[in-house]
């Protein structure tokens, strides 16, 4: 309380260190006995600034959407992404109809009726049939853009039926880990309790989870074949955001979460179309987890499926890596063993 | 207290009415008044009544507490800007070393350049006090308690007492609230939602330790502090109005504030309930938010519980509150353009019709903010329903705005300014609503920077602007004196054209996936073509910083040097233009007027003058004709 009222005063006595200091001004200023009346020549200049107001901020709009209108929305490479992208320019021409002429009408009063003396303002306290007017557009209009806002928002949510590749994205702080559900299609279970030195998501003896593939840094994915992404998180809420897919879900811990999409574009061709060899399509984490929110990612690699098969060849099944561990373990069981003989 | 059940609506009974205050003060107080109205220079008399402690600290005159949640919300706001140079400074120029910042923020900006836990800690405070502190706090509390009193024509709020407490306990929960920026492991960090389990357990942030208790103690005053002010509002409008002030009669800056403290009374609560809720997972062990968490190389024993819950109930707070922040700006806002246009507001019931279908809605929209948790889609499709149907009473209130300018004699105070300013946030952050709302775009958009161009100018720049227009405005009636107009013409232009920089090049970046709450954008190749929006971002928003030295420097000049004002300089039609210049307990010094007629009769055919007082009696001509 007292740091408070000390801090209030402070900038009392700043305040009067800067009132002495134009103590001429302020002569000048008691003087001016019309402090509180704008008078005509203010009324009229204000008037007009509001319509160079106008002008450059609707020129700083345009220049905005001319410099960085080609990056918004980078090409959509899902399935659904499409119609979401429709579905979003249909309400951004519709709200920027309104917002342009609701600012130009606007701007306008300013202008047109700016203050004079002598002048006098009409009294129009309401009218039933403008206000019902406006009431009734909207809602029409809203009612159009309800309905299909929640045609695209089930069409995303309950995609068909075709059987789709099941992947786990598991988040931590402040990394992701993808595990893929292997020939059998079904993903082994896990409990939290086990995870541990060499099982970082917590996997319990479970024949199904022998087949499953564990990949760090990046993950694959098969062009024009549905994928169902199931989400956990170990500590904190993280959220699994796909840009270029236009997908996005939350990692709640205590629960599992899910989102499927199609992706149509590979990452070569998606290259190409960029012309931008180093282009890479990413996950990122966007709900805040800490320090290192801003750096957790892992890359996304689309492909063929041949090319597919080959990759997850290449992985090792945690039935492959609990099997090399082990072995490890007894080689260096063995060494100290030796070790200890040799002394 | 007493006066609360006593027959208040007579104000020939005026001694009754001076609630909150002992009964010996009450009659002392009325025949100072009366004195008051007799001779004129006797602040020296009025000096000896009240100790300097009484007057300006724990006060409880309706007046002087205004002034304090004023002077605290101007000094909160200060600081929340400057956090805001500060993380924006990294976003422009990541890595880059200011040696400026080493000194003020010591470890947390080593070699000039600022942590990234305390780039979150700075974010997180800043959300919260300008959401908190500055516009509900302080917004509400300097405007309802100067002008509740002032326009329906009482002598003060039904309890002084419970005002002045509720002054203090905002005060406490600020002190607090800043004093946990300079604790030894940080602030709160978990963003101004704080969702668990980031917000409950010490080993996910530093920030989740101290810092987040303090965070919950200083928001479990200011919650004490929201609903001692809210109840008292919700009192002294219901009960205190003068002889002739029906509700329609009542000027739309006192709608706002009654529907806000409803809002209030009903929504923080819950915000309360979910804050219990986290004390006891954090402290006691309990697991209403917690389940199968693995963090800090250790199996934690909490089960069973969800964070969603939390999110639920945060939210159902949280949307009201966007509402509890623009409310009674939009109210202020009413008043001030109504009084500039020289008309009377356009649809007045329909004003207040739309009032109350917002604050109806926005109890049942709060899912909107959850699309993407896992929310059966279902339940997600009834949230994109309601959501989009507050545009409507949204849409009904600034096309009413607009009207009201229609063939108006627009006086261009700094207050005016400030109010069609504050129209046109209303409405460029409003209509990115229709698609934040829409879940189907939501998936993309949630919680990249689209989200925070939007919210910054439909809730914070409006805000913040109809703040602005009521300072401006009111000045005279807080300090018998008026501010500078010609600083406040460059003060608006200035903070108007740095707002749209600020936050329009915003919603391009979201568009492009920029994350909100990221420490810097370098670590995603995809977004380094977006480095110079960040750069032309965060000069504007230095802009529109140094531009609150004009307004600071008006302000505290006019208090002191600024032009005397008269009795009713804006010409306003207003019970609180019929009180003295100079302040007096009980406002009025005879008898508290009596009303006649509605707020707003500005520019009425037949009469001489462009605007008519509250307290004129209407003529027979005006009855014949319906008027009320
Ligand atoms: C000088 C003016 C302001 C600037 C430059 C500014 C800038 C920012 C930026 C860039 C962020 C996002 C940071 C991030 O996500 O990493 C932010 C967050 C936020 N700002 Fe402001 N802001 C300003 C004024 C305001 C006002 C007037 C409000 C009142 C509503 C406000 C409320 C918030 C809130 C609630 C957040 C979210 C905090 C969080 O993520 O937890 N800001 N601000
Ligand atoms: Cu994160
Ligand atoms: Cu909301």
């Amino acid at each position: 309380m007292t740091f408070l009222i000390l801090a209030v005063i402070v900038l009392f006595v700043l305040a009067g260190i800067r009132v002495m200091s134009i103590a001429a001004l302020s002569a000048e200023l008691r003087n001016n006995r019309k402090d509180d009346i704008i008078t005509d020549a203010e009324n009229r200049n204000q008037g007009n600034l509001w319509v160079v107001f106008l002008i450059a901020f609707f020129g700083f709009c345009a220049w905005q959407l001319y410099a960085y209108g080609d990056k918004i929305l980078p090409e959509a490479a899902s399935a659904h992404g499409p119609a979401i992208d429709n579905l979003f320019y249909t309400t951004l021409a519709l709200i920027t109809v309104v917002f342009i002429l609701t600012h130009i009408v606007l701007v306008f009063q300013a202008y047109k009726h700016a203050g004079k003396t002598g002048k006098r303002a009409t009294y129009f306290a309401h009218s039933n049939k403008l206000e019902l007017i406006w009431t009734v557009i909207p809602a029409v209009v809203l009612t159009g853009l309800i309905a299909y806002g929640l045609t695209v928002w089930n069409d995303v949510i309950y995609p068909g039926d075709k059987q789709a590749t099941v992947i786990e994205l598991y988040s931590k702080q402040f990394d992701w880990t993808a595990r893929y559900a292997g020939k059998d299609n079904t993903l082994g279970r896990s409990d939290f309790r086990t995870i541990g030195e060499g099982n970082d998501l917590g996997l319990i003896e479970d024949s199904k989870s022998d087949d499953d593939i564990i990949v760090k840094g990046e993950f694959h994915l098969v062009k024009g074949e549905p994928v169902q992404f199931k989400f956990r998180s170990r500590d904190v809420i993280h959220s699994a955001y796909m840009p270029h897919f236009r997908a996005q879900m939350n990692c709640v811990p205590g629960m599992e979460t899910m989102f499927e999409f199609t992706p149509t574009i590979t990452t070569a061709e998606m290259r190409e179309k960029l012309n931008n060899p180093e282009f890479n399509y990413v996950l990122l984490c966007n709900k805040i987890c800490g320090a290192a929110h801003y750096n957790m990612q892992m890359d996304i690699i689309v492909e063929s499926k041949e090319d597919n098969l080959k990759w997850l060849a290449e992985q090792k099944t945690w039935a492959q890596t609990k099997a090399a561990a082990t072995q490890t373990a007894a080689t260096n069981q063995e060494s100290t063993a030796t070790a200890t003989l040799d002394k | 207290m007493s006066a609360m059940d006593s027959n208040n609506t007579h104000p020939e009974h005026d001694v009754q009415i001076l609630p909150g205050v002992h009964q010996h003060e009450h009659a002392h107080a009325h025949a100072h008044a009366h004195a008051h109205a007799h001779a004129h220079d006797h602040d020296d008399e009025h000096e000896h009544h009240d100790t300097f402690i009484t007057k300006y600290i724990f006060t409880q005159d309706h007046k002087m507490i205004a002034k304090q949640f004023l002077m605290t919300a101007i000094f909160m706001a200060v600081i929340a800007m400057l956090m805001s140079i500060v993380f924006r400074l990294q976003l422009a120029w990541p890595g880059k070393s200011f040696p400026i910042l080493e000194p003020i923020l010591g470890k947390w900006a080593p070699g000039g350049v600022l942590n990234p836990d305390f780039y979150l800690a700075l974010v997180t405070i800043h959300g919260t006090i300008m959401v908190f502190f500055v516009l509900t706090g302080g917004l509400s509390g300097t405007f309802s308690n100067l002008l509740i009193p002032l326009q329906i024509g009482a002598r003060d709020m039904a309890s002084g007492f419970l005002n002045m407490l509720s002054f203090w306990f905002f005060a406490a929960s600020s002190v607090i609230m800043l004093f946990s920026v300079t604790i030894e492991s940080g602030p709160a960090s978990g963003g101004w939602t704080i969702y668990p389990p980031l917000s409950a357990l010490e080993q996910a942030m530093p920030g989740s330790g101290l810092g987040m208790t303090l965070w919950l103690i200083s928001m479990t005053l200011f919650i004490v502090s929201s609903l001692l002010g809210s109840l008292n509002y919700i009192v002294t409008i219901i009960n205190l109005r003068t002889k002739g002030m029906s509700m329609t009669r009542l000027p739309l800056t006192i709608w706002a504030f009654l529907v806000t403290a409803i809002l209030g009374v009903l929504s923080f609560p819950v915000l309360f309930a979910a804050a219990l809720l986290l004390i006891f997972d954090r402290s006691f062990g309990t697991s209403f938010y917690l389940s199968d968490i693995y963090i800090g190389g250790q199996a934690l024993e909490h089960n069973g519980g969800s964070p969603i819950l939390y999110e639920h109930l945060f939210w159902f707070l949280g949307h009201p509150e966007v509402y509890i922040v623009l409310l009674p700006a939009l109210g202020i806002t009413s008043e001030v353009i109504a009084t500039n246009a020289r008309k009377p507001i356009f649809g007045y019931r329909a004003m207040i019709a739309s009032i109350l279908g917002i604050a109806f809605l926005s109890f049942i929209v709060w899912g909107h903010h959850m699309f993407i948790t896992g929310m059966n889609p279902f339940l997600g499709s009834v949230f994109v329903f309601t959501t989009l149907l507050i545009a409507i009473p949204s849409a009904v209130k600034a096309f009413n705005y607009i009207t009201t300018l229609w063939k108006g004699n627009i006086q261009f105070t700094p207050g005016m300014l400030f109010a069609i300013g504050l129209v046109s946030f209303f409405i460029t952050g409003g209509v990115t609503g229709l698609i934040l709302g829409d879940s189907a775009l939501d998936i993309n958009l949630h919680d990249t920077y689209f989200v925070v161009a939007h919210f910054h100018l439909v809730m914070g720049s409006a805000a913040i602007f109809g703040m602005f227009a009521g300072v401006y405005h009111w000045f005279p009636k807080m300090f018998g004196r008026v501010m500078n107009k010609k600083l406040g013409f460059a003060h608006f232009w200035l903070t108007f054209a740095g707002a749209y920089g600020v936050f329009f090049p915003m919603h391009f970046l979201g568009l492009a996936g920029v994350p909100r709450r990221y420490y810097s954008n370098t670590e995603f190749p995809i977004f380094n073509d977006l480095v110079d929006i960040n750069v032309l971002v965060t000069w504007f928003a230095i802009l529109a910083a140094v531009s609150q030295i004009i307004f600071l420097f008006n302000f505290f000049f006019s208090v002191f040097r600024g032009q005397k004002s008269s009795q009713n300089p804006w010409k306003s039609n207003t019970l609180e233009w019929t009180t003295p210049v100079e302040h007096i307990h009980g406002n009025w010094p005879g008898e508290i007027p009596e009303v006649h007629r509605w707020a707003y009769d500005y520019s009425k055919p037949d009469r001489e003058e462009d605007f008519v007082l509250q307290t004129t009696p209407l003529t027979e001509k005006e009855i014949a004709e319906g008027a009320h």
